[in-house]
């Protein structure tokens, strides 16, 4: 089966400094992926590269189409979305209309909008109760919930995730990624990118070590959960 | 100064205050999505009065020739843009959108002019005519600039007024015009003496307004275009395509632009340059309104229209000195209000 | 080109312009005349906008105060010329003060803005008064007499335009190299860096609003006994745009953009004035929208105008090798152990999100201390509330007795504090060693004057020996002339922990200084702290790193989610299961 999504030699320069590194990963429909790793490794900038918000070589084949001219407004219209670091949000506007706006790709399909939009106030019930507020009064984890329903209102098919449990309470973590994995019902494929190892191991099927812009070690989440190297790159030394 | 007069010049103030709130709300909506502030939109509405007064003279407007000037350069640009990414299937659309569109109401201009037409066609052709000069300017010179500092988006808008004054120049010529007036019934209240066109004015002020607001607030490209500036990142990353949300922002704001230069053409004689003084000064109304705000834009223009009737009556000549000089405590006031409005500040060059 | 080469060529070209009326025309020492006044117009803007960062389209407006200070002066008062220029410097600067305090307080694009709305106010007020003449302005302005010689004649006071704008050209190419100079470089890019080195911004800004003002004022001056007419035209808003797009045109980051724009936009609206007439019956009217498309072509695509591509030209110059000097004084470091830092219930909200919930911790002096937690906790947010960077809602900082809390960056500068940051705050146009050298300023003093005469050039010597050490000792030692952004990021950071260091703290602040660099620098790094402490310097650090901060620090204060969660030395932190858990993780 052709996989999903496919990135080959991947290069990042962030001014002068390469980020990423000849970078390769392959994620199959269906799956959760993550890539883990130490902070300033490069997982965001590999995300945001692969959305195209920045310059990169090497190649991106989303769907068995390389994804070189394609552009990230285009993309997000085929169903490749991201939900970045910082969430980028429409801090002045309200819920509803963020969530409406994350619909804008599908803006001609108005019926099946709304329906979508309920199903989101279904999965984030507080999103619902807030649905008049603005977007930047809304406490950590619901902004997280918020961004995440927007890009759910795209009705992705990949869904790259940048630290969904960044800044989170230790309750809100445990939700997201009760969500994060639930996400794989609704034929959702995610990439996911987090500092939280642990978490993201024992929620993905695949995993990927990024540290100082390469891949260094990779498998099979459950392997990597207990492979010792791992807990070397985050605590140093014995652990 | 008697209360009568007061009265007058209150209801003067209203009336150009009116116009300056149509220009602010411009202004505002170029700014509030692109984060450019259009300097040269003035320069829009004088053409706009000059275009019709032309053509109430008999002759052909030399908007005629900016517009093709405007689309030749346009489209050049746009085949550049695409060649370079290695999309040529986009060509054909910019050049419908850049090329053929403005070309319509241009040819049709050509055609006719010299024949006597009624203003019920005469005034849409205008308005029609002049309506692409924003959205052309904006693919030529801005869009290019798309992601640069607010200052540097500034400065080259000052080098557009130039640019456009010159060519305003050039095509219609250093006198000056006055178009006939729209209607010419009065009303009188007591006291108070109404004529239509200051009727027609302040309705239409609020009218544009009420429909901007319906227009951000309830609609979802209204929402997107507003999105795009509240967080650039977070549109594209929804499918908002800045590029397509700029020509739209520019496109209305045109359309707002033309209608108040319908508006403001009977009531004085305009020139070629008059429009960056008219800019300027609804730019002061819509600064008190901070630029991010519709009502807000709509009292500091009115007000600024109230100021400049009393400030011409007491001293004609001073009017001017008046109204700048009440900016800059205004940009004192906002900018502080605003706090830190860009930690980092930009430059002009890298 | 070395330094004698350049030298050698500016006095062959300032001999080619002292010989011009001999083998020029007239009609081209005019030229040159207008040229020399317009560029020192420009060379205000490039000193203001260029280095400074402060765009003015108003210009114009101090060019005008001052030509018809001195035309009403020498005309309705009969005064010679020269105190008429003492009367128009006097007005001009006046003005620029007045206008420079307020337009400056302006924040981003406000502040141009704040320009053109004065520099209209001001034009139209010119054609206001009678005794300005109105619109028909003054005439009959006197000529200037150098003693019993009459500067009339185009060829006379072409030399003293040509002499004032050397001289000016020279004076602000001093004040660039001096500690004020590098105060204004350091404007562009923003604030809070600068601040945060004792430096202050409003007071820089307006000094710089005023030699500019001063610089145009003085070519009004020229212009009005030149021209011997003054009349509102010349000063509108037209010109101010004019002489701003002349700065860039040439090149606003090189001094000598002033005068090659100058050149090249009177050259070519001379020749347009020929060419256009040709083109079309009002071929007039096109030369502004030339100018237009120009100006915008410019500004897409050569920002950095003219100049750039000269010096790319030209050979690099060879730099001045750093001559051994008498350090700079120091301070009494406090006593080891003495109370030093002392941090109180911080608490600090953004919008929903707590960042800092009741933190509190205390630093000895001669300790190293590192601050540690996952990424959002909150670290870097504490470090900006202790700097003054930013202001917290609640609790309080006492640094050496002083309480602190609200005090603003440069205060706690003054104190000695000093910090880096974790995103990089360098100078990146700026070289290695003048980055460094800004950290020196507030144990420095010459003032503006001093440096624009070169009689600094003592305690310059000083600065700039201390600056290199700094840059050694940190292992950056050898290219200190080299662009700062050419280094990669890990070594930028260490440029930041030297510029630190070049203040003589007492307490040092760094934010993340290993991030990015290898496993030999972060020896070194640690090696270096290590030293510090030994000299009495107390160091607090954030790091993600946790071996660097293990092998490092005396003790660790953890934090997440804006809390503290542990205290203690770096065994008992490690083997805490709490702190595990915090970093790895806990399963969903």
């Amino acid at each position: 089966m052709r996989p999903l999504l496919e990135i080959k030699d991947f290069h990042v320069a962030y001014g002068k400094v390469e980020a990423v590194r000849g970078v390769g990963l392959t994620m199959q429909q269906g799956q959760i992926v993550t890539v883990i790793g130490p902070n300033g490794a490069g997982k965001t900038t590999l995300l945001a590269a692969a959305a195209g918000l920045l310059r990169s070589r090497g190649q991106v084949i989303y769907d068995g189409v390389d994804l070189e001219r394609v552009d990230v407004e285009e993309r997000v219209e085929r169903g490749f979305c991201l939900v970045p670091e910082r969430r980028e949000l429409f801090g002045d506007m309200a819920v509803a209309d963020n969530l409406l706006l994350g619909a804008y790709a599908r803006r001609r399909h108005g019926s099946e909008v709304k329906q979508t939009l309920q199903q989101v106030f279904a999965r984030f019930p507080r999103l619902a109760e807030r649905q008049k507020q603005k977007a930047q009064t809304l406490s950590g984890g619901e902004r997280q919930m918020l961004a995440l329903g927007r890009a759910l209102m795209a009705k992705p098919r990949l869904l790259m995730l940048d630290e969904p449990s960044l800044g989170l309470a230790p309750i809100m973590v445990r939700e997201i990624f009760h969500i994060v994995a639930s996400l794989r019902e609704l034929g959702v494929s995610i990439l996911l990118v987090e500092q939280n190892a642990r978490a993201a191991l024992e929620t993905s099927d695949y995993g990927y070590v990024l540290e100082m812009g390469e891949i260094t070690h990779q498998g099979p989440s459950a392997a990597l959960a207990h492979d010792t190297r791992v807990a070397t790159t985050y605590l140093g030394g014995a652990a | 100064m008697t209360p009568d007069i007061g009265l007058i010049l209150g209801i003067d103030g209203i009336a150009t205050g009116s116009i300056y709130i149509l220009v602010g709300l411009g202004l505002v909506l170029i700014f509030s999505v692109t984060r450019v502030v259009f300097v040269p939109f003035g320069d829009i509405v004088a053409f706009s009065a000059l275009t019709l007064a032309t053509m109430q003279l008999g002759r052909m407007p030399g908007t005629v020739y900016m517009i093709v000037t405007l689309a030749a350069v346009a489209c050049l640009v746009e085949i550049g843009h695409h060649l370079r990414r290695r999309q040529p299937r986009r060509i054909v659309r910019g050049l419908f959108y850049y090329g053929l569109l403005p070309l319509i109401p241009a040819a049709i201009a050509f055609f006719t002019a010299g024949a006597n037409m009624p203003s019920w066609l005469q005034i849409p052709l205008a308005i029609a005519l002049v309506v692409p000069i924003g959205p052309l300017i904006e693919r030529i010179a801005l869009r290019p600039l798309a992601d640069a500092s607010v200052l540097l988006l500034l400065v080259v808008s000052v080098a557009l007024t130039f640019g456009l004054s010159g060519l305003g120049l050039l095509f219609f010529g250093p006198e000056g015009f006055r178009t006939k007036p729209l209607t010419g019934e009065i009303f009188r209240f007591g006291p108070i003496i109404l004529s239509t066109q200051t009727l027609l004015m302040v309705a239409s002020a609020a009218v544009f307004s009420l429909l901007l607001f319906l227009f951000f607030e309830q609609t979802l490209i209204g929402k997107a275009l507003r999105a795009t500036s509240v967080n650039r990142i977070g549109a594209r990353i929804v499918g908002i395509r800045p590029g397509n949300a700029a020509a739209l922002a520019f496109l209305l704001a045109s359309l707002l632009g033309a209608v108040s230069g319908i508006l403001i053409g009977p009531t004085t004689t305009l020139y070629y340059d008059s429009g960056f003084i008219i800019g300027l000064k609804a730019f002061v109304g819509a600064i008190i309104g901070g630029l991010t705000s519709y009502p807000g834009t709509a009292l500091g223009a009115l007000l600024i229209g109230v100021l400049e009737s009393f400030a011409s009556f007491w001293n004609s000549s001073l009017k001017e000195v008046v109204v700048f000089s009440v900016l800059i405590p205004v940009l004192l006031w906002r900018s502080l209000s605003l706090g830190r409005v860009d930690d980092e500040d930009h430059e002009v060059e890298e | 080109m070395s330094r004698r080469a350049a030298i050698v060529l500016a006095l062959a070209v300032i001999a080619l312009l002292a010989a011009a009326p001999f083998y020029a025309t007239s009609f081209t020492i005019t030229l040159l005349n207008y040229i020399g006044i317009y560029a020192l117009v420009a060379l205000g803007i490039v000193l203001l906008t260029g280095f400074g960062g402060l765009t003015s389209f108003g210009q114009a407006a101090f060019v005008g105060i001052a030509a018809y200070s001195t035309a009403w002066l020498t005309t309705a008062e009969g005064a010679s010329p020269w105190l008429g220029l003492l009367f128009a410097l006097a007005s001009t600067g006046l003005a620029a003060t007045v206008l420079g305090a307020v337009t400056l307080r302006l924040g981003g694009h406000y502040l141009p803005l704040g320009t053109v709305a004065w520099g209209l106010a001001i034009f139209f007020l010119f054609g206001n008064f009678e005794a300005l003449g109105r619109h028909n302005g003054l005439a009959n302005v006197p000529p200037i007499y150098i003693g019993s010689l009459s500067l009339e004649p185009t060829a006379a006071i072409y030399y003293l335009i040509w002499a004032v704008l050397i001289a000016a050209t020279i004076l602000v190419a001093n004040l660039l190299e001096s500690r004020e100079g590098r105060a204004i470089r350091s404007l562009r890019g923003g604030v809070v860096m600068v601040e945060s080195l004792g430096i202050s911004v409003f007071r820089i800004r307006l000094i710089t609003f005023i030699i500019a003002a001063l610089l145009a004022g003085f070519s009004g001056w020229l212009y009005a006994h030149m021209s011997r007419f003054v009349s509102p035209a010349p000063f509108d808003l037209r010109m101010g745009i004019q002489y701003l797009f002349m700065a860039i045109l040439g090149g606003s980051g090189h001094i000598l953009g002033a005068v090659v724009g100058a050149a090249l936009i009177t050259l070519l609206e001379n020749a347009l004035q020929d060419v256009l007439p040709l083109f079309a019956r009002d071929g007039q009217q096109l030369e502004v929208i030339v100018f237009a498309v120009i100006y915008v072509l410019v500004l897409q695509f050569a920002r950095g105008g003219v100049m750039p591509f000269v010096l790319r030209l030209v050979p690099g110059a060879a730099k001045a090798p750093i001559v051994a000097a008498a350090p700079l004084p120091r301070r009494t470091m406090p006593e080891r152990g003495t109370a030093l830092l002392s941090v109180e219930r911080l608490f600090k909200r953004f919008g929903g999100l707590e960042a800092v919930s009741q933190v509190g911790f205390d630093i000895k002096a001669g300790e190293i201390v590192g601050l540690i937690g996952p990424n959002g906790a909150g670290k870097s947010t504490v470090f900006n509330l202790i700097t003054g960077a930013l202001t917290c809602d609640d609790g309080k900082i006492f640094f050496l007795g002083e309480d602190i809390t609200r005090a603003g960056q440069r205060r706690i500068a003054e104190a000695g504090i000093a910090r880096t940051f974790q995103h990089v705050k360098l100078r990146p146009n700026m070289s290695l060693l003048d980055n460094v050298l800004l950290g020196t300023y507030p144990r420095t003093r010459a003032g503006f004057f001093k440096a624009a005469l070169r009689l600094d050039r003592q305690e310059e010597r000083r600065a700039r020996f201390e600056a290199f050490a700094q840059l050694k000792r940190v292992g950056l030692g050898d290219e200190p002339y080299g662009p700062a952004g050419n280094l990669p990021l890990g070594r930028q950071r260490i440029l930041e922990v030297a510029r630190a260091l070049a203040a003589d703290p007492a307490l040092i602040i760094l934010d993340e200084p290993a991030a990015g660099l290898s496993r030999v620098e972060k020896k070194a790094l640690v090696d270096l702290l290590h030293s510090l402490r030994n000299e009495g310097v107390t160091v607090l650090l954030v790091e993600h790193d946790v071996e660097f901060v293990m092998g490092l620090v005396d003790r660790i204060v953890v934090m997440d989610f804006g809390s503290k969660l542990v205290e203690g030395t770096p065994a008992a932190v490690r083997a805490n299961p709490r702190v595990q858990e915090a970093y790895l993780g806990s399963v969903a």
